[in-house]
């Protein structure tokens, strides 16, 4: 086992920060160190907040942070803010918001950028919720934007998904959208102080009741209601509840507390969690197949002389992509016959 | 083809920090957006932030550079702090600390021979700045 892992199993937060970066950056070595983290996770509870921009994603994950504090738990937080599609570069701050918090080592708040990949942020996500629990973190929340599938995607880490909603944020066709409000376990609406957050929440009630309730968390498609026989039938689904918050003046932030944690105890009295568990492994693996095989089939074609030449042949008509990806996978495809044919 | 772009090019990640009492950080966000059009990430803290909270976050956020801007001519109190802070948590040696503000200065030498890498004053371009960031951030 590398010093680096030691260091972050023995509690190091530098350590913990640097294998976080490794992450990031795809360094050499970072498959191994996140290999060597499986075997010491599974004990986290995982949290995905997302939603609009200026919701109060961040205020309220402070207020939340502090509040597991209180309570005697450890917290992780990953952040997460798009990058530049021109520079690549970015500015992270949610960290500003982290008030509560501060110089409170126990939680430990880390800023992530899209960095333009849309799988690879995903697949990074999910490692750096790895590290932190395998540091120990009780609780970790992920926090990022919801604009696109690809927070749909990231938000597929955490075994409960809040999604903010602000007062006044659309009339009754935006939430009948397909997207974010689709992947909550629980609603927040938050700043519901402000006119037009009463109706609001009536708009999200009415959405959410037209919402069929078997299968609601899955963007894995996996219908966690009904899978075990214990859950009965009159448990059988998770109706998601539908919380106001002010959180700058930390008003709900308990109850919010609580929604999460029924959603929780939910997940044990059904399997859900267990599911949810097998389902991201499985999309992990997937991914990481993808992912592989691509980098193989790269370094086949640059050893055949690149793309250059086929693109030649293509445009010149002596060819069509169809053939070209035929040949550059002959090899590949004859080798995995031969395998089977052996009997392996 | 990004993903490999992403291998060869490591994202240098930088802390722009305004600790202690003083009110104006449109320099510190004229710099912030500065690096991140260089494309670095930049994490940035906010007002009035404790020597501590800056430790805390160079630490978590594991940035290549901890750049501290200071105005109230509270340096030679606040960023020894913060560098000792940093070797607390071993997390001093592979680190760029620059300082930006008014630094007289018999202050700089003192401040350099603490273990502030520069001191850019009001004059110093963005420029070189990010020139002296790219040449200086550690490997690691």
């Amino acid at each position: 086992m590398s010093e680096l892992v030691e260091a972050l199993l023995a509690g190091k937060h530098s350590a913990l920060a640097r294998v976080i970066t490794k992450i990031e950056n795809r360094s050499p070595g970072y498959r191994d160190v996140v290999s060597a983290l499986h075997r010491h996770t599974g004990h986290a509870e995982v949290i995905g907040v997302t939603g609009s921009p200026g919701a109060g994603k961040s205020t309220l994950v402070d207020k939340v942070a502090a509040e597991y504090r209180d309570r005697g738990h450890t917290v992780g937080v990953i952040a997460i803010d798009p990058s530049s599609p021109y520079s690549g570069g970015a500015v992270l701050g949610d960290r500003i918001r982290m008030a509560s918090n501060a110089g409170d080592m126990d939680v430990f708040f880390r800023s992530m950028s899209a960095r333009g990949s849309l799988g690879g942020l995903s697949t990074a996500t999910t490692d750096a919720v790895t590290a932190l629990d395998a540091f120990g973190k009780d609780y970790v929340v992920v926090e990022t934007v919801g604009a696109g599938q690809n927070e749909v995607d990231i938000v597929r880490t955490a075994d409960t998904v809040a999604v903010l909603v602000p007062p006044g944020s659309g009339d009754d066709v935006q939430m009948l959208k397909a997207g974010i409000l689709e992947i909550g376990d629980v609603f927040v609406v938050n700043k519901a102080d402000l006119d037009g957050a009463d109706r609001t929440v009536q708009q999200l009630r009415e959405m959410l009741q037209g919402r069929s309730t078997a299968g609601h968390h899955g963007a894995s498609g996996t219908e966690v209601a009904g899978t075990t026989e214990d859950g009965g039938a009159a448990e059988d689904g998770w109706e998601p509840p539908i919380v106001e918050t002010v959180a700058n003046r930390s008003e709900g932030v308990g109850e919010f507390l609580a929604a999460l944690s029924d959603h929780g105890d939910y997940l044990d009295r059904t399997g859900g969690r267990e599911q949810q568990a097998r389902d991201r492994f499985a999309a992990e693996i997937r991914t990481l197949l993808r992912e592989d095989a691509n980098r193989m089939v790269a370094a086949e074609l640059d050893r055949g002389g690149g793309l250059d030449a086929y693109l030649d042949a293509v445009m010149a008509r002596e060819t069509d992509p169809y053939t070209v990806v035929d040949e550059v996978l002959e090899p590949l495809r004859d080798c995995l016959d031969g395998r089977s044919e052996h009997g392996e | 083809m990004s993903v490999e772009r992403e291998q060869d090019e490591r994202t240098i990640r930088c802390l722009v920090a305004k600790v202690g009492l003083d009110g104006h950080d449109r320099g510190a966000h004229v710099i912030a957006r500065a690096l991140r059009d260089a494309g670095f990430e930049v994490i940035y803290s906010g007002l009035h932030r404790s020597p501590d909270e800056v430790v805390q976050a160079a630490v978590q956020e594991d940035v290549d550079v901890v750049g501290i801007s200071i105005l109230s001519g509270a340096h030679k109190t606040l960023v020894p702090r913060i560098l000792d802070g940093l070797r607390e948590y071993d997390a001093f040696d592979d680190r760029l600390v620059l300082v930006g503000g008014i630094v007289p200065d018999d202050d700089q030498a003192e401040l350099r021979e603490l273990g502030v890498d520069e001191i850019f004053g009001p004059g110093a371009s963005m420029d070189e700045m990010i020139g002296y960031i790219r040449e200086q951030a550690p490997d690691r």
